[in-house]
């Protein structure tokens, strides 16, 4: 058999990567049967890729991966973003209001920064999964919040919505700006899915009234009710919104407010 | 464009992996590098085009700050130096561990741009002229590279000279 080019040292290595086209393919195994040197070559190059992939190749747990940083809320850079027109106008009226609040800059908020914009970013990059929109299903429920209230050190319960025409689907661990946060999601059986976040937070109060914000579509209220924050998002008008959210804290209010560290 | 902060959020992992095998399981620094990462795509999202790769992008951002890592850790006195440390002068701690750290420890033998090179095309699976636009260098470059990294690794690894000389039957 005779080739015509001449089988390189790239072809062997491109062979293993699997880069080849398959005529050229063809001409490599053709090669490799007749020059064992050349197979045994191609055959330890084979070995370090198997070890590479065996030692480097798993992708960190679901609760590891890392959520994409909001753009920071200050200076040129949030500027010129707003002018590049991929800031929607409602997180830029929101931050315009939350100068005028008392507590002071959008940054400053530590609920807007660390309940706020966390829930409505964990709420866009999970509800339109298919394949995977949780990490532990629903019915194993008491696992999941069992899991959760472990990892972040609270007693985490997902509440019924069942009435309102939700179904919980399940939830995950996050991480969040500084702590852990899970997420429940629950969904309709028109597809309608809503997400329930949780987490901790230095709040330095521990009740708040609703306060309503309004992203890309997403819509949320969000609490805190003693230690931990709640945010409850979904693409629903305010007002199916906040029957959902009184349907949550009318079902959780207190609990961490009531259980002193024993 | 929630759209592009979704598809940076489905690539984050890959990003975290990558950086993770760069620094060898020191975790919570390549988490920080793609952290940085993630910010600065974040930041200059408005400078990606929409309908190019945006894998490639992201990773070239990741290079670019790894590679500026590496200069100020080269600076630094405490580093080990790159080139012909022998992974068998490790003190060894049990049969297991021993395949794994060699293989972190050659590694650690390679230049870093043959690091990328070789997780590039085996864990990502990139074509050879996608790895030579991330590292903004020719494919023929990539190429030699790549043949450089693999004998160098096996040699390392098996203590001999070239791969396909070990045995004659």
């Amino acid at each position: 058999m005779s080739y015509r080019t001449p089988i390189t040292d790239a072809d062997l290595h491109a062979y293993v990567d699997g880069q080849l086209t398959e005529a050229r393919r063809q001409q490599v195994e053709a090669h490799l049967a007749r020059h064992p040197e050349a197979a045994e070559q191609v055959a330890a190059y084979q070995n370090l890729n198997d070890a590479l992939t065996s030692r480097y190749g798993e992708l960190p747990a679901a609760s590891e991966i890392l959520p994409i940083p909001a753009p920071a809320p200050r200076s040129r850079r949030w500027r010129a973003a707003a002018a590049a027109g991929w800031v929607s106008i409602g997180m830029l009226a929101g931050w315009l209001a939350h100068d005028l609040n008392p507590a002071g800059r959008a940054g400053a908020d530590p609920l807007v920064v660390d309940l706020e914009r966390p829930a409505a970013f964990a709420h866009s990059v999970y509800s339109v999964e298919v394949k995977h929109p949780v990490e532990v299903s629903g019915t194993e429920q008491a696992h999941l919040t069992g899991w959760l209230s472990k990892r972040m050190k609270a007693d985490i319960r997902a509440p019924r919505l069942t009435d309102e025409g939700f179904q919980l689907i399940g939830g995950r661990l996050l991480p969040s700006t500084n702590r852990m946060a899970g997420q429940f999601m629950y969904e309709r059986s028109d597809g309608q899915r809503v997400t329930l976040y949780v987490r901790r937070g230095d709040w330095q109060r521990d009740d708040t009234a609703f306060r309503f914000a309004r992203q890309n579509g997403t819509s949320l209220f969000y609490w805190i009710d003693g230690s931990l924050g709640y945010a409850l998002a979904g693409e629903l008008d305010r007002e199916q919104l906040l029957k959902l959210a009184h349907a949550v804290h009318g079902q959780l209010h207190g609990q961490n407010a009531v259980k002193p560290p024993l | 464009m929630s759209t592009l902060h979704q598809d940076i959020a489905a690539l984050t992992p890959r990003l975290q992996r990558y950086a993770r095998a760069l620094l060898r399981g020191d975790v919570a620094a390549a988490d920080d590098l793609v952290q940085d990462c993630l910010e600065r795509a974040i930041s200059r999202s408005h400078r990606w085009r929409r309908g190019t790769d945006l894998r490639a992008w992201l990773f070239t951002i990741l290079h670019n700050l790894y590679v500026n890592q590496v200069r100020r850790q080269c600076r630094a006195p405490d580093t080990v130096p790159l080139g012909d440390t022998d992974p068998a002068d490790a003190p060894d701690s049990g049969e297991r561990h021993v395949i794994i750290d060699e293989l972190d420890k050659a590694m650690q033998c390679l230049p870093a741009d043959q690091q990328e090179i070789l997780l590039l095309v085996t864990i990502e699976g990139l074509k050879y002229r996608e790895v030579a636009t991330i590292l903004g260098i020719p494919e023929g470059t990539v190429m030699s590279r790549l043949s450089r990294a693999r004998e160098r690794l096996h040699q390392l690894l098996n203590g001999e000279r070239r791969p396909g000389l070990r045995r004659v039957k």
